[in-house]
């Protein structure tokens, strides 16, 4: 067998060649114009091939030529700010090439090969380094220096190590052995790189949503599924995420979604400015853009392409969090293959591999210690796109099996223009013991203590919720109406932020403590009135605490906040003399 | 080309024909079929290999029989293009219906369509003023979104499509769109009133129809939608006119793909509908928007008719997935006699932010849509309690909102047919309407807004 065959059969994104010499996951090239596709399955003779162009128009008859490479990606100085399609084309090369439409038969180099870059190295001749090792750094964006790292599979004795600048396959260090390291590596999209150990995740992910934060936190290093029905809110708080989490390296999916969704984030990241740096949104970011009307073999790859970017940032011993919108649209893009290869479906038509696919994905987020001995970490934040909102069904399971956060979207919260709509009765995180520790630490002694009395609140709310619906809520006892007021007063103050709000979008968690503290003090201070013969509806309604939650609105706030609930707490007591 | 002819059919199902061993065909290779009586019918390669190649036939396989010749064309379907288009009716497979002369092509495009270069695309911001108060308000459309219109049955989503094409215009803007008019399945008696509207009001002139009816065949729907958007893609592109579709009805667009899907035997998701639906919609719906350097835009609006009234259903449920948000007609409003029956409640724009505000419609619009939706809300959520507690144990807050619903249906959402509110005439009627609630429970509102607009502080 050789290493050129010819298709034997096309049936939309799965072509079948025989008479090639083939294994599992070889790149090859596929009719006249050289189309990209990877072999997905072998039968005797017969290799069958996802292509990731559209197959209209290519017969049978015509040529594959297997290149003998598995899919992999181009990593180096020049990720960030860059967008990709699914196969790690550059989207603004494609443009020039092709116009405004995607065409096909295109190759284009991951980043630009000729420029220079100032290659500085950290370590000298004769040092012994082994894979993963960092041998130098380069100023890659004004927030962030790029490692360049032995590649994971080499080692040996530094013969030659030069700083300077080169682009991106010049030689920069020469081993004893002959092997050459230059700037750019690849590796293989469907083996995650390698590190040394796994840690048990310790620090949160701060997100600026209070919501999450506060109720729900995720780990660095860990990972969170965001499932729910169309138009309840995945798509913004993935994007707030990008924008807003202390993540050092985002790596931002659009897998399977609209194109205008990632229009938008191009045309807005270079304007907004990182709150944790004071830089640009951009210079941390790496794009991936392989909306619904792309191939969908594509679609398959990108998440791959997507976290083997994530892991070599985290290599770097960097904070990556990785978002992919949607994983649903991943999921389905396997059901359509698989489908064609006539594979005996599971349920509802998806492949009876889909939930281990779902949790190798997973389990490739995680704190680790690196290779270099720094400690990095992945973070993986999914949407999941349940039709008719139904979790029941086998993406949402499979994610929930082995994401330690679950943020439900509500339709019913969505439609009431609560937002975010995620509901906090049934989302939950499985991370707040290891977490703790850093809450008591950074934030306040008393954090987690608060936190459950907080989420105690809006348990209680729920159950009088359903009195409510029955008898009005006049007929409850005072105390009980307090509740009442002080839980609205968590869901409308502190739970809902508007995602698109200039001040509030982003709240500072020292700030979410301060919010969650004087929802507290509010509650004391009615309690103790009322006990002293106030009435409810002048407590809820003194001045100071408006302008205490509109306060959210104005920067600054961190500063007035206290004051601002000392005022209320008198205006509170002071309703007890109007009497 | 015309190639050699075959008679190698071994099998028809359904929609599909099978053949043997022929000459190497391409995958998606526009078929003829050649019956005895000398008809022709015509199909599309869907699968092809040395041994076996699978068309589906478009006109559906009545009278194929195992001697029927069958000839491959050499090239994948497309569209003769021009600007003659504009002004013409033609066929759910791209042939005369009006009895005029072919088209002459200035090219021929392929119809399945090359994605748009995300980072190709320009966000839309345009504000489309449609003359309707609870869109132009509440859910309001931009220029270069995909905003469909999620019915059922027996409504008058028809009359919403029609008064929108009449009525949509840029803000301070006489510039006209082209209107593409996609019909799949729909009945002759929907048809000829969308036609005798266009006719009516001149706007014929300006736009370009494909038309499949119910007793046309079913399988060339799948065609039917691509050939307009490959049209609205031309015209818009390489002509620069502004583009409005209007396709209806989704539903048996699905229906239509749900058939073929059977027929090869393939492993089907969510209610018989083919996995890949999602895709195929996608690749329908996502060629609307704006691109760098080119002046025109495709604005589409699709019709769907949930079955059942389910929005649940794969059909709508699909399509939300992908569509830049969308309007929900109410059976129960309709019932109620009110015209036209928008629920604004499960209605969505996601666009809307980008093209409302000072700049474009009015620097209160935000916060009056706001307080518009939540006091409906409000409003319709008191109904259910009243209908258990009585009105009696509502407070002054509640009694007010649970009024203010009514005159919102009343009000607000009702307008007669032809009546073009403008965005001003509409925000204001929002005013007048708010007004009947006390403004300490219009917290949505801005202060500053209230002491501009409010009528208390106009007079
Ligand atoms: N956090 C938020 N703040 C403000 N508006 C939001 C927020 N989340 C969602 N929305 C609103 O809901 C709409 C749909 O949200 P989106 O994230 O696109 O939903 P999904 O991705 O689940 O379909 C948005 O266009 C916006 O109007
Ligand atoms: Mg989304």
């Amino acid at each position: 067998m050789s290493k050129e065959g010819v298709i034997y059969r096309i049936s939309g994104p799965v072509v079948t060649a025989t008479g090639m010499s083939a294994g599992m996951y070889d790149v090859v090239r596929v009719g006249n114009e050289g189309l990209m596709g990877e072999v997905i399955e072998l039968h005797g003779e017969k290799a069958v091939i996802q292509v990731y162009e559209d197959t209209s128009g290519i017969r049978p008859g015509e040529p594959v030529i297997n290149t003998g490479e598995t899919l992999s990606v181009s990593l180096g100085p020049g990720l960030l700010t860059q967008i990709y399609d699914g196969i790690q084309r550059p989207l603004p090369t494609l443009e020039e090439v092709m116009g405004v439409f995607i065409t096909r038969g295109v190759d284009a180099d991951a980043f630009d090969l000729e420029k220079k870059w100032t290659f500085e190295a950290v370590i000298e001749k004769g040092a012994a380094v082994e894979g993963g090792q960092v041998i130098g750094h380069v100023q890659e964006t004004e927030t962030i220096v790029h490692k360049i790292m032995v590649p994971p599979t080499m080692s040996g004795v530094v013969k030659d190590i030069k700083s300077g600048d080169f682009n991106v396959t010049e030689t920069v260090c020469t081993l004893e052995d002959g092997s050459e390291i230059q700037m750019m590596q690849k590796w293989p999209v469907r083996t995650p790189r390698p590190y040394r150990q796994k840690y048990a995740p310790d620090t949160p992910l701060i997100t600026g949503m209070r919501i999450l934060d506060f109720l729900f936190p995720l780990a660095k290093g860990g990972a969170a599924g965001i499932p729910g029905p169309f138009g309840s809110g995945k798509t913004v708080t993935q994007q707030s995420l990008a924008k807003y989490s202390d993540a050092q390296i985002v790596v931002y999916i659009g897998c399977g979604e609209r194109g205008n969704e990632m229009t938008e984030v191009l045309d807005e990241f270079p304007h907004l400015i990182d709150p944790n740096t004071g830089k640009p949104l951009m210079n941390r970011t790496v794009m991936i853009a392989n909306t619904s009307n792309m191939p969908v073999a594509a679609r398959e790859a990108s998440v791959y392409t997507g976290i083997t970017i994530a892991e070599y940032f985290r290599d770097m011993g960097y904070d990556v969090a990785l978002m992919a919108d949607s994983t649903s649209r991943w999921a389905e893009a396997m059901r359509e293959i698989s489908s064609r290869l006539e594979e005996m479906p599971g349920e509802e038509g998806y492949p009876a591999y889909l939930s281990s696919r779902i949790a190798e994905f997973y389990e490739r987020a995680g704190r680790v210690e690196t290779k270099n001995g720094d400690d990095g970490s992945v973070t993986v934040i999914g949407a999941v796109s349940p039709p008719g909102g139904d979790i029941s069904e086998p993406v949402s399971q499979g994610t929930l099996r082995i994401v330690k956060v679950f943020w439900g979207l509500d339709a019913g919260l969505a439609r009431q223009r609560h937002f975010p709509a995620i509901n906090w009765l049934n989302s939950y995180s499985l991370y707040p013991q290891s977490l703790n520790q850093w809450f008591r630490d950074n934030i306040a002694q008393d954090f987690p203590e608060i936190r459950t009395q907080i989420s105690g609140l809006l348990q209680i709310e729920a159950e009088l919720q359903e009195i409510v619906q029955l008898v009005g809520s006049d007929a409850l006892p005072v105390d009980q109406q307090l509740t009442l007021e002080v839980a609205r007063m968590i869901r409308e103050f502190f739970l809902q932020q508007n995602g698109f709000h200039d001040v509030d979008a982003y709240c500072d968690i020292h700030l979410q403590y301060s919010m969650s503290k004087a929802i507290l003090s509010f509650q004391e201070a009615a309690k103790n009135a009322m006990a002293a013969g106030a009435q409810l509806n002048d407590v809820v309604n003194v001045p100071a605490r408006t302008a205490l939650m509109r306060g959210r609105f104005e920067k600054g706030y961190i500063d007035t906040i206290d004051d601002m609930v000392k005022s209320m707490v008198d205006e509170i007591a002071a309703t007890v003399e109007d009497n | 080309m015309t190639g050699k002819e075959y008679r190698t059919i071994t099998d028809v199902k359904g929609p599909l024909v099978f053949l043997n061993k022929t000459e190497p065909v391409a995958f998606g290779e526009i078929v003829t079929i050649r019956l005895a009586d000398g008809s022709i019918k015509n199909g599309q390669v869907l699968d092809t290999s040395d041994d076996l190649v699978i068309v589906q036939v478009f006109e559906g396989t009545a009278k194929i029989d195992r001697t029927a010749g069958v000839t491959f064309m050499g090239d994948v379907f497309k569209l003769p293009v021009s600007k003659d288009l504009v002004g013409r009716i033609l066929d759910g497979a791209g042939r005369p219906r009006d009895g005029g002369p072919d088209i002459v092509a200035e090219e021929n495009a392929d119809i399945i369509g090359a994605a748009i270069n995300p980072y190709s695309r320009q966000s839309p911001h345009d504000f489309i003023q449609t003359g309707i108060s609870a869109i132009d308000c509440c859910t309001t459309l931009v220029r270069g979104q995909k905003l469909p219109i999620f019915s059922a049955s027996g409504l008058p989503h028809n009359d919403i499509a029609l008064q929108i094409a009449r009525q949509a215009k840029l803000k301070g803007s006489d510039e006209q769109f082209i209107v593409v008019f996609c019909a799949m399945g729909i009945t002759a008696e929907e048809y000829n009133f969308f036609r005798s509207d266009l006719e009516r009001t001149g706007a014929l002139e300006n736009a370009a129809l494909f038309v499949n009816l119910a007793d046309d065949p079913a399988v060339e729907r799948i065609i039917t939608p691509r050939l307009a958007l490959t049209a609205a893609e031309y015209l818009a592109f390489e002509h620069d006119y502004h583009v409005l579709v209007i396709y209806t009805d989704m539903t048996n667009y699905c229906d239509a793909l749900r058939q073929i899907g059977a027929a090869r035997e393939e492993v089907p998701g969510r209610r018989g509908y083919p996995g890949y639906m999602y895709t195929d919609l996608a690749m329908l719906y996502e060629r609307a928007g704006i691109v760098k350097g080119k002046k025109g835009s495709i604005t589409q609006f699709p019709i769907l008719t949930m079955p059942g009234d389910d929005i649940t259903h794969p059909i709508p449920d699909l399509s939300g997935y992908i569509t830049e948000g969308q309007i929900v007609i109410s059976r129960e409003l309709h019932q109620q006699g009110i015209y036209p029956p928008i629920n604004v409640l499960p209605s969505l724009s996601r666009l809307m932010g980008s093209c409302i505000g000072a700049e474009t419609t009015r620097e209160d619009h935000k916060s009056v849509s706001d307080q518009m939706y939540a006091a409906y809300a409000q409003g319709r959520e008191l109904r259910g309690l009243v209908a258990i507690v009585g009105e009696d144990a509502l407070n002054e807050r509640d009694k007010q909102l649970l009024d203010f619903s009514g005159v919102f249906e009343d009000r607000f959402l009702r307008q007669s047919r032809d009546e073009d509110r403008s965005i001003d005439e509409t925000l204001d009627l929002c005013w007048e309407l708010m007004s009947s609630i006390d403004t300490k429970y219009l917290v949505r509102l801005d202060q500053k807004w209230i002491e501009k607009y409010h009528p208390d502080n106009k007079a």
